[in-house]
């Protein structure tokens, strides 16, 4: 077997126990933006050497790099009709696990697909209704009030972004505080935040039962939030950040029917506290070397399996 | 649609013109306008003669708590449509929340 499936193998089996490892970690909270780019990182690697591995498994003996002898393979499977001859019990494994490859492959990209277009729908009716119901304030400039009891406060993000705010959010928060809400906001939409996390929610769909793939999208989730916390920090002193985290945090979900707030809720509930903790007492940012080293990694665990699946390596 | 939504009544486009007074609007400006609603389902039509009458399809209420729910749902992919600012607590979460809140405002005046 050539090296360099085994090499994908490694890295693709590595990753796993690795995301687990970064999840538990309590340093990405000092640097989420590198933390964020590290996680983005492994989950490109992971993909790429999940589907070489089997691929490359799958076409080897084929020579040359793993993609291109994949094609061959495929080429002579054609070739041959559409019964390829199953020789021996090693043959057959092998053109399971091509099969295998080019199926996580196909899931991987239909997953994303799909989870887009989820996305983007659900969007798009928010918009149409916010359209209809919501109204400018000069308490909040440049966003949406909408007129319900419940505090709460998002972003829509896309090419046409929005900021909502609901009027129980209006009455709760000072204008201090309002405006370190509109703050976190801004940043979300401006660095794009949603896109950072789409990739984790195809992952979590497409592999729902997988521990890690729930743990991956939650800290990811977290960073993001951590991310814009940091951001809005340029703006606005942190005790307002702060205050305003716990008071929407309290008193959100009221005059919600209490079944539409659900399963998701026992394993979150710190989210809040562990953001205003570090915006209260923040941790010393990660020193240069330490940023420079997770750069390293993150270009080595995405780069590796790229380039072993274009050059021969034998 | 303000104005569908306050009449208890079908409303024909003519109707409608005459209520929006506050602004100078063309008949055909509100009669694709209505159409527009009808097609995305926020709004009924029925033929009453010659003319099309229009209703709301849901209540104002309705449409304000299928925002807020889609806004507040936790669990489903949602999450990912929009980003909220401060995740809901449940009940001791948030007394314990309060309580910081509190110690926090102390701190600022002493």
């Amino acid at each position: 077997m050539p090296a360099s499936v085994l090499i994908l193998a490694a890295i693709a089996i590595g990753c796993i126990p690795a995301a687990s490892i970064l999840a538990a970690a309590s340093w990405p909270r000092r640097s989420p933006a590198a933390a964020i780019l590290l996680w983005q990182a492994l989950g490109l690697g992971w993909g790429l050497a999940a589907i070489g591995a089997l691929v490359g498994f799958g076409a080897a003996g084929q020579g040359a790099a793993v993609a291109s002898s994949a094609v061959r393979q495929l080429a002579s499977f054609a070739g041959t009709g559409t019964s390829p001859p199953v020789a021996d019990l090693t043959e057959a494994v092998r053109m399971l696990c091509l099969a295998a490859g080019i199926a996580l492959l196909g899931v991987l990209c239909w997953i994303l697909l799909a989870a887009s277009a989820s996305v983007l729908r659900a969007r798009q009716r928010q918009r149409e209704l916010l359209n209809l119901l919501a109204h400018g304030d000069p308490k909040v400039p440049g966003a949406l009030v909408v007129d319900h009891p419940a505090a709460t406060a998002y972003c829509l993000p896309g090419l046409r972004s929005a900021i909502v705010i609901s009027a129980g959010t209006l009455e709760l928060l000072d204008a201090d505080e309002l405006a370190a809400v509109l703050a976190h906001e801004r940043a979300h939409l401006r660095e794009r935040h949603d896109l950072v996390l789409l990739p984790f929610l195809a992952l979590l769909r497409a592999f729902r039962w997988a521990e890690v793939a729930r743990q991956a999208y939650q800290a990811v989730e977290l960073l993001v939030e951590m991310h814009a916390d940091d951001l809005a920090l340029r703006q606005r002193p942190a005790r307002e950040l702060a205050t305003a985290l716990l008071r929407v945090g309290a008193a959100g979900g009221g005059g919600v029917p209490s079944g539409a707030l659900g399963a998701a809720h026992r394993e979150q509930e710190c989210e809040v506290a562990a953001r205003v903790i570090r915006l209260l007492r923040p941790a010393p940012g990660l020193s240069n070397a330490a940023l420079a080293i997770i750069i390293a990694a993150s270009a080595v665990v995405a780069a590796v399996p790229a380039v072993l699946l274009v050059l021969p390596l034998r | 649609m303000d104005v569908l939504w306050e009449s208890a009544d079908p409303l024909s486009v003519r109707e409608v013109s005459g209520l929006l007074t506050d602004r100078e609007l063309a008949h055909t400006t509100v009669m694709t306008v209505l159409d527009r609603l009808a097609k995305k389902g926020f709004a009924r039509r029925e033929r009453n003669g010659r003319a099309w009458h229009y209703r709301a399809a849901e209540s104002r209420e309705a449409y304000v708590t299928e925002l807020m729910l889609s806004a507040l749902d936790q669990t489903g992919d949602r999450q990912a449509a929009l980003a909220r600012f401060a995740r809901s607590v449940s009940g001791t979460e948030a007394q314990a929340l309060l309580r910081a809140l509190g110690a926090l405002g102390g701190a600022a005046r002493g």
